[in-house]
């Protein structure tokens, strides 16, 4: 297993930078203190020009903000920043430096005009490419636009309409941040309500237009992973779960000789799998931005039935209705994927937050007897890796497999060691090749796994369809015909045990506590369990990227501890399931519903509780 | 010269037909597969997509490729069909609860997008399959299992919907005249992009009898207008009435009477971009006027499939990426090898990915 480590939303590193008129040490201050009055330890920088007021817009003229925040003790504010507000291209310039591998960046769309990058001496007008940027995450607000349109109807001079864009970048921030904004307000009204109203009012208006505008976006709090230090020989980039998940399908078909589909509709956090795939035409991708959620996976089984490797994404929500279609697949045993970008739930629930509480949707959340394959990604860039494996799995035994991710890999990033293609392994679809002794429900013995002949082969035409059937494809109602093809449909699901690795542990092979998670938390657990270790305490780490089936030997795994902790953010699903599939061992459980990662502190404190107990 | 010879019989596939004695269904079936033969395209390239209703069990009599879906979704499974291979044939064979009322969402948006796939909308103006509830399409105050006291709602009237949707295809037949129906499902069989062929269609038990107003052969020239492409709108026994503009209204008129003569017939024209008269066809019902049949609207616009295609052509001319490695390569990357770093581990190196 790899080492990483999370840094978590408490040691984050922002760094506000615009025009030394632009107030950026204002905005930096207040959200430092805020941050402060959280409870948050807090280092900060000031880094203005020696020229207060040099010309505007050039690089000379930048003035900046960094804070870094936490919970431990802070000391440094912070060598590279995690989060850069850029007012215009002159703080982008001067701060590209600083900035952490795959950070975010938050800029004023409005200011990046030709003149304006110009005064910056950029020599083209993407900046971004000019600097080597393409790889963080961008976040263009037209914060000047934004700002004057919510001061439209106060009559307050152009000057001082501009003057209040900080507040727009400072409300945007601590709504990404969770920030209050009482301490910023009761600020403002100090300031400037005695000898100003109107100012004060403009400024109050602003900061809840910026904070408005994060919420109505649906912006995720940036997240960062960090490796210790390089381990591995070669070329990396730095690469989002959401991408890695787009980029390991069209691998995945690469490898198959087959074209890649997606049919989805846009659902936060998971939109952006959809966005980097439509992007890649080049590599012959076909996209289909679809009506609704429905529309999405039925398109995506139109075009498996169709003969392409089929895939569509979604998250919690429009994963419920997709339900139906995913049954739809179960039983005419078309190879798809469908990748779950899980988010707070129920309902609406928690848009931009993360959570794993869609595990038992996902394994049971349909009608009827209704398996199918269930992979968990564990960090930003393996979700390569868990995609281009869901995509084999399908192809190679015709089977639905649904992937877990969830808005905290999606959206987080971290470096990666780029892979060669010949590294991978082949994928082989199961197409048919005699069309004399074709039936489309022909199975491999060993595996279960039909034939696959697609419109256009010659002589292979038939017809199948969601009714249960015979091996022909046609209707078959027959009491034990419908027995029979139920526990056909479970043992295919079971029989691709064969084709995932066992299940690996972090720390000795015996102890007194195994720490049990799975998908998107790893690099909280992982780090803490590190920390258990390094105290001494005989505690290792199974997690698991195999949820359905589990690795042949989780229950020999299981035997030699001597208490068993499932730690999940949900009320205990994978705990659940665990129960019914291995009920001879006793699970603790550790469950967070906050809509925020677990945290190494926090983990290690129950980790003690229970070896204590 | 035909390539295949085919003809309706080689289209019906060995499954037993069970569809209740008598059902529209059949004839309806004739019908396409007698247009397929004619298309003179291989079986192998024609998918035959449905959803779910009676109507929907016609890919298992067809001798083709063919998916029986979940209801409402067969729109949506085509047109991933369709967009995956634009070389396929693809027909949608659906009804009115399927497509109009469970599957309207992706009924309207594939008119809308105007994939090149053929829709054969069966309307019998009641939910057969689950035994004689009324459907979107059942006229105000309709009976049924579930409105005993009569409905309270207005139907669709499909042509309108399609229309709505920007539709490029419009048609109208009657399951009981065979020849006039596979006329129209040629039509529709030739146009490029989404065309919608509305059925009238005959549910002998839950709904017996519902067209016979407007189908009966005794009466079929004078209820019935059958629509020719540059030609006068004309119909009746005597061929003496025809729709003519009064005060910007449609109305029928008889020629030879008020001085109406044949030259003051409207003409129709279904490739007028312009909706208007079409959508006053679609919406012409007796006793006022007869019921239009045949092709309505048919209008070139881009296709989407071909669409699909093509953007992919375009920009793969000027691609600079042309590969999976060479798009993990791309951007922004860096190099690590120092002293004290390792040599890479590949990621599935287990003994079950070999």
């Amino acid at each position: 297993m790899k080492h990483t480590k999370v840094i978590e939303l408490e040691e984050v590193a922002i760094r506000f930078s615009g025009d030394s008129g632009d107030g950026m040490q204002l905005t930096g201050t207040l959200f430092s203190d805020t941050s402060a009055l959280l409870g948050n330890d807090i280092s900060t920088f000031p880094d203005y020009p020696s020229e207060i007021r040099a010309p505007q817009g050039t690089v000379g003229g930048v003035s900046g903000f960094q804070v870094q925040f936490g919970k431990k003790k802070i000391t440094t504010p912070g060598d590279l920043a995690h989060v850069l507000v850029a007012m215009n291209p002159a703080a982008l310039k001067a701060n590209a430096a600083f900035m952490n591998p795959g950070g975010t960046i938050i800029f004023d769309a409005d200011s990046f005009n030709d003149k304006n990058l110009e005064k910056a001496q950029f020599k083209t007008n993407d900046p971004f490419a000019e600097l080597k940027l393409e790889d963080f995450s961008l976040i263009p607000v037209p914060i000047t636009s934004l700002t004057k349109e919510s001061l439209k109807e106060l009559e307050l001079d152009n000057k001082s309409v501009l003057r209040c864009k900080n507040m727009f970048a400072l409300g945007l921030i601590c709504w990404m941040f969770d920030r209050p904004l009482d301490y910023i307000e009761k600020f403002i009204q100090s300031k400037f309500g005695k000898k100003s109203p109107l100012v004060a009012e403009a400024n109050l208006l602003v900061l809840h237009a910026g904070y408005n505008y994060g919420m109505n976006l649906q912006h995720m709090t940036p997240q960062y992973i960090v490796h210790p230090a390089p381990i591995e020989k070669g070329i990396y980039r730095n690469i989002n779960g959401n991408n890695a998940t787009a980029w390991g399908f069209i691998a995945a078909a690469e490898k198959a000789g087959l074209p890649l589909f997606i049919g989805s509709y846009p659902i936060t956090p998971a939109t952006d799998v959809l966005q980097a795939l439509a992007e890649r035409k080049d590599l012959g991708v076909k996209s289909f931005q679809a009506e609704d959620e429905i529309a999405g996976i039925c398109t995506t089984i139109g075009a498996a039935f169709a003969g392409h490797l089929g895939v569509t994404s979604t998250s919690g929500p429009g994963f419920a209705l997709k339900s139906e279609a995913l049954g739809l697949s179960v039983m005419a045993e078309l190879p798809i994927v469908v990748v779950n970008v899980q988010r707070g739930g129920p309902s609406t629930g928690l848009p931009t937050k993360t959570e794993q509480s869609d595990l038992l949707q996902t394994l049971y959340g349909r009608n009827g007897e209704s398996p199918v394959v269930v992979l968990a990604a564990s960090t930003p860039s393996d979700c390569f890796y868990y995609a281009f494996l869901s995509a084999k799995i399908a192809l190679e035994r015709m089977v639905p497999v649904v992937l877990l991710t969830d808005g905290f890999l999606g959206n987080g990033s971290e470096p990666w060691r780029v892979p060669m293609m010949s590294e991978l392994p082949s994928i082989t679809p199961r197409k048919a090749t005699n069309p004399e002794t074709f039936l489309p429900y022909n199975r491999d013995p060993e595996t279960l796994a039909r034939d696959w002949a697609v419109p256009g082969m010659e002589g292979f035409e038939h017809r199948i369809g969601g009714l249960e059937k015979n091996n022909a494809g046609g209707v078959n109602q027959d009491p034990d015909n419908h027995q029979k093809n139920s526990e056909i449909r479970a043992a295919k699901v079971e029989k691709v045990v064969d084709m995932i690795p066992e299940l690996e542990l972090a720390g000795e092979p015996e102890g007194d506590l195994l720490v049990v998670g799975w998908g998107g938390t790893y690099g909280h657990m992982i780090s803490s369990v590190n920390a258990m270790q390094e105290a001494g305490k005989k505690v290792s780490l199974a997690h698991f990227n195999y949820i359905k089936p589990l690795p042949k030997n989780t229950a020999e795994v299981f035997s030699k501890f001597k208490k068993i902790v499932v730690c999940e953010l949900n009320m205990g699903q994978f705990a659940s399931y665990l129960r019914d599939k291995l009920p001879e061992f006793e699970y603790r459980q550790i469950n967070k519903m906050k809509g925020l990662p677990f945290s190494v502190f926090e983990l290690v404190e129950k980790f003690e509780k229970i070896l204590e107990a | 010269m035909t390539k295949f010879n085919y003809t309706a019989k080689d289209f019906k596939s060995a499954a037993e037909v069970r569809w209740c004695p008598g059902c529209g269904d059949y004839a309806i079936m004739n019908a396409v597969q007698k247009t397929m033969a004619d298309m003179d395209i291989a079986h192998k390239d024609f998918a035959v997509i449905s959803g779910i209703g009676c109507s929907s069990r016609f890919p298992y009599y067809m001798n083709t490729y063919g998916f029986h879906t979940i209801h409402g979704r067969a729109a949506a499974i085509a047109s991933g069909v369709k967009s995956a291979n634009p070389a396929l044939t693809v027909w949608v064979m659906t009804g009115d609860g399927d497509s109009l009322a469970i599957g309207g969402n992706h009924f309207i948006h594939l008119v809308r997008r105007n994939i090149d796939i053929n829709l054969v909308l069966f309307n019998n103006k009641i939910y057969g399959l689950t035994k004689g509830q009324y459907s979107p399409t059942s006229d105000r105050g309709k009976i049924t299992k579930t409105s005993p006291f009569g409905t309270i709602e207005d139907s669709f009237v499909p042509g309108q919907l399609v229309l709505g949707s920007r539709g490029t295809f419009f048609a109208r037949a009657v399951d009981s005249n065979v020849k006039h129906t596979q006329e129209v499902l040629a039509a529709a069989a030739l146009h490029q992009g989404t065309s919608v062929v509305e059925v009238l269609q005959n549910c002998v038990i839950f709904n017996d009898g519902i067209h016979d107003y407007v189908s009966d052969p005794k009466f079929r020239s004078e209820r019935q207008l059958f629509l020719k492409a540059g030609q006068p709108m004309i119909f009746g026994e005597e061929e003496d009435k025809g729709l003519i503009y009064d005060n910007g209204r449609l109305k029928v008129a008889k020629i030879g009477e008020n001085g109406i003569t044949r030259e003051d017939i409207l003409v129709h024209d279904p490739a007028d971009d312009n909706i208007g008269l079409q959508v006053a066809l679609i919406n012409m019902s007796l006793p006022e006027f007869p019921v239009a049949m045949g092709v309505i609207r048919s209008v070139e616009a881009p296709v989407y499939d071909q669409e699909m295609k093509k953007q992919i052509e375009t920009v793969q001319q000027k691609r600079r990426i042309t590969c999976m490695d060479e798009l993990l390569h791309s951007g922004n990357t860096w190099t690590v090898d120092g002293e004290n770093c390792d040599e890479p581990v590949k990621f599935f190196n287990q003994k079950c990915f070999e």
